[in-house]
């Protein structure tokens, strides 16, 4: 019986069939399927976490305990939970221990291109990277027999490609882990006292890992139906592309990434004239094999390291060919860029900082299309709750007006320290919450602000103007992010303020099922009174474009009546149905 | 390697071209294949372009096909065909709904949409079966059935057997909204049966030349 599958489901599927027990993750692209795959287990006590840090640590104390945890996060999440996940390996796990890091090479959805091996192999820690939906499921119920053989933790490394796409996937059934014993043992898990024994053993470990890597099964070699003199060292979904350029090679299928087999390697490589290394991200396997002494490998110098895979890149490179061109030269392909959704929120407030013209610190989150055109009143955007400090460090750089934007889900992950010590420190600038209650940009996943956890759970909302307020910041203003001039308002006021000030811009995210489900009456545009005077457009609403009189008009299927090209309009021209008598 | 075929699917935010995709792979697998589904790009935020590709055979190794191996592309927009009709090898099919959506951008750039993009196409030698989806959709009943309406189009490109769509339709479609997804599958069906034959027996090599 095999299913379809995302690669993500899989992993979700793989951890349910290893008698996973506990999971936590925080939503990122492309990791976030996951956890939404693993809310339908309920033999798996699944959750949203705060952020990756906070997840990391609650799967660990899940090991510590004696069951097997998965925690899921983007590459980038990794950086958040790297304090605990380059101490953890130091200690012993108990129950198994799995951290998907999920990369991003391409950069669709990611500020970064980040190749997280590189932290693992700093956390002595092994890597398995699958190639498709199958070894996605394999490779995580593997992960944990192999954490727990050796009591390691274990990075399972997905890209964008092996995470988001379907294939077919023979399911098993689930095993059911009786809970490992847990005896409380400092000697074991308070590593800063007994840091030297450990920093030992993890040695001894890596030696019993770089062993096994000679002959564990994921790894293998592939051969070609006639001797060939041309071997390609591939691993996740790379060898897939790969095996599709190379007609007659043999193949050396690396499942298992760090550490390496150095002696099977370097004799795969003796018996070829030619050695091909296809992996995405950095050279991590080729510095390896040359460092090994290999002397015939070609890798990175040939396929490049920057962005995705794809068989065309492999093959362009391979025999110089350039890229099929588009059509683009004989007649315009015009880009089809992302934007904010009709409705959305965000506008009226970038709309404000636009004209304002004061130095913006933005975050991570839809929010981000503020840097574009027509608003680009967004003008720094690094990692999650970063603006806060920006905006503060702005600020005392002698930018009196510095504003940081910044979403709920965002501030709860990581803005609330900085926040806090923006009141401690005396900062004088301003912050916006964007607050459209859910975490937007990667898909509606509840946070403690929405009131409801992973599974549907309820749970208690966390309420932002009264942590806004136990900062000691004592000029906050909430206001309906729709309603133009009271956003104004409230952000005029907080830069006149003397001291930090917050604005919360409420409104659900116009996404949000409860906002897809209501009723509502579109507006439109009564060709009487319109005098095309244009002040609407200035809502940049992508449902209202000039109709073929001429004057505006309001696409039907997309207004979702959010009323801010009403508010623009002076004279009265644009109506609901129920104001038309 | 080449009993595999690839399809592209492509169209804007919210036009469904995810399920159908789906749809797509799940009757190729349900005809006895292999199959995946992958999204061209990584994300897909509302109202941007959106594609999917996905490949069918007796073994699927990319999710990723090359460009200029591409067997048929279904385009739920007209802009977004042109995209990627460059994919196609030369015996391949782009079936197109007539339908635009303009490009929320400066002024200056919608003016410049490709209206007539199709007679371009077919001016390059593809074989283009272009279908009024939208618009037959709305007679149907619900304009969002365009997505249905083209994937019965393709459906008669491919040589998918028929019990195949029948049984993947039933077991996907909300029950409430089957009857007209069926209505649209068909019309769909219908209205490329008009325009010459697609894929069925073909041998490959020849193709990619």
């Amino acid at each position: 019986m095999k299913t379809f599958l995302l690669g993500n489901e899989a992993i979700a599927r793989g951890a349910w069939e290893a008698g996973v027990r506990f999971a936590a993750g925080y939503p990122g692209t492309p990791s976030t399927e996951i956890l939404e795959a693993l809310r339908n287990y309920r033999e798996i006590d699944a959750q949203w976490s705060a952020n990756e840090k906070v997840a990391f640590d609650e799967a660990m104390g899940a090991s510590i305990g004696g069951v097997r945890a998965l925690a899921a996060m983007k590459h980038v999440g990794l950086n958040v939970a790297a304090d605990s996940f380059m101490v953890f390996p130091y200690a012993d796990t108990n129950g198994g221990f799995v951290v998907v890091s999920a990369e991003d090479p391409g950069m669709n959805s990611s500020q970064n291109e980040q190749d997280n091996r590189y932290l693992a192999r700093m956390a002595k820690m092994p890597v398995l990277e699958p190639s498709n939906s199958q070894e996605c499921k394999d490779f995580t119920a593997g992960a944990f027999d192999l954490s727990e053989a050796f009591a390691v933790p274990v990075m399972l490394r997905t890209t964008m490609r092996s995470a988001h796409t379907k294939g077919q996937v023979a399911l098993g059934e689930r095993t059911e882990r009786p809970r490992r014993e847990f005896v409380p043992d400092g000697r074991r898990y308070a590593i800063p006292v007994y840091g030297p024994s450990h920093r030992r053993a993890i040695e001894a470990r890596l030696d019993r890992l770089t062993a096994y890597a000679e002959t564990t099964p994921f790894n293998r070699i592939v051969a070609a139906d006639q001797p060939s003199a041309i071997g390609v060292i591939a691993c996740g979904v790379a060898y897939q592309y790969a095996r599709e350029v190379w007609d007659q090679a043999d193949f050396f299928k690396l499942g298992m990434t760090y550490p390496l087999p150095r002696q099977a390697l370097l004799a795969f490589c003796r018996e070829h004239d030619k050695v091909y290394v296809v992996e995405e991200g950095e050279a991590f396997i080729e510095e390896q094999l040359l460092a090994f002494g290999a002397t015939n490998v070609i890798g990175k110098a040939l396929f490049g390291v920057i962005g995705a895979y794809s068989p065309e890149r492999l093959a362009a490179a391979l025999d110089g060919a350039p890229p099929r061109a588009s059509y683009g030269d004989e007649i315009p392909i015009l880009p089809r860029p992302p934007m904010f959704c009709v409705g959305c929120g965000h506008r009226t407030v970038f709309d404000v900082l636009r004209q304002l013209k004061v130095p913006v610190s933005g975050d991570i989150g839809c929010y981000t299309l503020g840097v574009l055109p027509p608003y680009e009143a967004e003008h720094t955007t690094f990692s999650m709750g970063a603006s806060i400090g920006v905006a503060f460090g702005l600020q005392r750089a002698g930018h009196e007006r510095s504003v940081a934007v910044i979403g709920d889900s965002t501030f709860i992950h990581g803005g609330i320290p900085s926040l806090i010590d923006s009141a401690y420190n005396g900062g004088r600038n301003t912050v916006i919450i964007l607050d459209n209650t859910a975490t937007g940009m990667t898909g509606h996943q509840p946070h403690p602000g929405t009131g409801q956890r992973l599974q549907g759970q309820p749970a208690p909302r966390l309420d932002l103007e009264k942590l806004v307020r136990a900062t000691g910041v004592e000029q906050v203003v909430v206001v309906d992010t729709w309603d133009r001039k009271a956003v104004r308002r409230a952000i005029a006021q907080a830069l006149n303020y003397d001291g930090l000030a917050v604005v919360i811009a409420r409104g659900l995210c116009q996404q949000a099922p409860e906002m897809r489900a209501r009723d509502l009456t579109p507006l439109h545009v009564l060709g009487d009174l319109c005098t095309d005077c244009g002040a609407c457009y200035h809502s940049n609403c992508p449902a209202l474009a000039e109709g073929p009189d001429g004057l505006p008009q309001i696409d039907p299927l997309a207004c979702v009546a959010c009323t801010v090209c009403q508010q623009l309009c002076v004279r009265g021209a644009i109506v609901g149905d129920a104001a038309v008598a | 390697m080449d009993n595999t075929t690839s399809v592209i699917l492509a169209g804007v935010g919210g036009q469904g071209v995810i399920l159908i995709s789906e749809l797509l792979a799940l009757a190729a697998i349900e005809a006895g294949f292999d199959a995946t589904q992958t999204e061209e790009h990584g994300v897909s935020q509302r109202g941007g372009s959106v594609a999917c590709q996905v490949r069918y055979g007796p073994e699927i190794r990319s999710p990723l096909v090359r460009p200029g191996r591409v067997d048929v592309i279904l385009a739920l927009e007209k802009l977004e065909g042109l995209r990627y009709a460059h994919t196609l090898h030369k015996e391949g099919v782009l079936v197109i709904n007539a339908h635009e959506i303009l490009p929320f951008s400066a002024g200056s750039a919608v003016a410049s949409y490709p209206h007539h993009a199709i007679e371009f196409l077919a001016g390059k030698g593809l074989r283009v079966i272009d279908i009024a989806a939208t618009e037959a959709a709305a007679a149907l009943g619900n304009v969002r059935a365009a997505n249905m309406l083209m994937l019965g189009a393709l459906a008669a490109c491919l040589a998918l057997p028929p019990e195949a769509w029948d049984r993947v339709l039933a077991r996907r479609i909300p029950a409430r909204s089957l009857a007209l997804n069926q209505r649209a599958f068909a019309e769909g069906a219908r209205l490329a049966a008009g325009h010459e034959p697609g894929l069925q027996d073909e041998t490959k090599e020849a193709r990619y030349g």
